[in-house]
């Protein structure tokens, strides 16, 4: 597989994902178990995707200035700073303690 | 056209009801604001080991910012052997854009061409601007005006990020390891205002840690991934916050 299969497969498969919305009876989205697991789905997945981004290392676990950044951008956000800036903010924490 | 309806007419020109207007300032400015993530998108997808290229084919045809996202994030870990996985998440963070299809299935109408346009387009915002209008007219501007915004901002924007993201080289020394972090808590932020969401949060994130040493790139995120499962099926801790 190379990256390009990659690539197109998943947009092919995201993009599908929407248009079969539009073949769908609105009464599905009236059940409200489908509507909650799909909710709960994308934030189990966020959240999964925050824990590996942060302490993984290829198959391992790193304890490093990721964390403190991300710590830095859960602080930001709190605070309702805009998206961009708080990216910004994290990036900088991570660059300044590995300069240390 | 009588001359009272012609008038009627002039006066919906010149000022729109304020419904619409509603309608295309909040599109305004959550286009805006979104398109600004491209830039992050576009660097990180770099730092994570695609080119320019590929980049920019993700912001086009995949043009959804958490699978985008959960895409490079999967294969800068692993690399192409981590491929199904990566797929697999997208795919998986992608579900949610066929129930907000769904929802603005009935807004968007009948035609199929038409249909397949927005679907393109049916994304976080565009289904979230649309549906907090009033009227069906508002309803409608919301959805394409945000949309469309958005498609533009957010592949020029990508563009510039991948631009810029191979121009800085080695990617640890910024901290753009750590923004990607900070990437992914920001879609999850807004989803946090109950104990449920939390709690499944929480829960996918020990669990993916935890099975980082044992499993290959990419499939933590997706075991982790079964506590949205049985906390929805289930309805563990829903119903008495809900209410709250």
């Amino acid at each position: 597989m190379t990256v390009w299969h990659i690539i197109l497969l998943a947009s092919i498969a995201v993009l599908g994902l929407k248009l079969v919305g539009y073949l769908v009876p609105p009464s599905l989205i009236e059940k409200p178990t489908p509507a909650r697991v799909t909710n709960l789905l994308t934030v189990a997945l966020l959240a999964g995707l925050i824990a590996v981004q942060t302490i993984g290392a290829g198959q391992g676990i790193a304890i490093d200035a990721r964390l403190p950044a991300l710590g830095v951008a859960a602080v930001l956000f709190a605070l309702r700073v805009p998206f961009i800036l708080v990216l910004i903010a994290a990036a900088a924490t991570a660059a300044l303690l590995r300069m240390l | 056209m009588s001359s009272s309806e012609r008038a009627a007419d002039a006066a919906r020109v010149a000022g729109r009801p304020p419904e619409e207007r509603n309608a295309i300032r909040a599109a305004l400015s959550v286009g805006i604001a979104v398109s600004a993530y491209g830039i992050s998108f576009g660097a990180l997808s770099v730092a994570a080991g695609l080119d320019v290229w590929q980049t920019c084919v993700l912001s086009l045809l995949m043009f959804s910012g958490g699978s985008q996202f959960a895409l490079i994030g999967v294969l800068g870990a692993g690399g192409t052997g981590a491929g199904p996985s990566a797929i697999a998440s997208a795919a998986l963070l992608g579900v949610r854009n066929s129930l907000y299809a769904i929802r603005v299935s009935p807004i968007v109408g009948p035609g199929w061409a038409k249909r397949i346009l927005a679907g393109w387009i049916t994304i976080d915002e565009s289904t979230a601007v649309a549906t907090a209008q009033t009227t069906l007219r508002a309803q409608r501007i919301g959805f394409w005006l945000t949309g469309g915004l958005i498609f533009v901002g957010w592949n020029l924007t990508t563009l510039l990020g991948a631009l810029l993201g191979d121009l800085l080289g080695d990617v640890s020394r910024f901290g753009l390891d750590a923004a990607a972090a900070a990437a992914f808590l920001g879609l999850l932020w807004p989803r946090l205002k109950q104990l449920q969401p939390i709690v499944v949060a929480v829960g996918a994130a020990v669990v993916a840690a935890a099975l980082t040493p044992w499993l290959p790139p990419g499939v933590p995120v997706l075991v982790a991934a079964l506590v949205a499962v049985v906390v929805g099926l289930t309805n563990w801790l829903g119903e008495k916050e809900t209410r709250g």
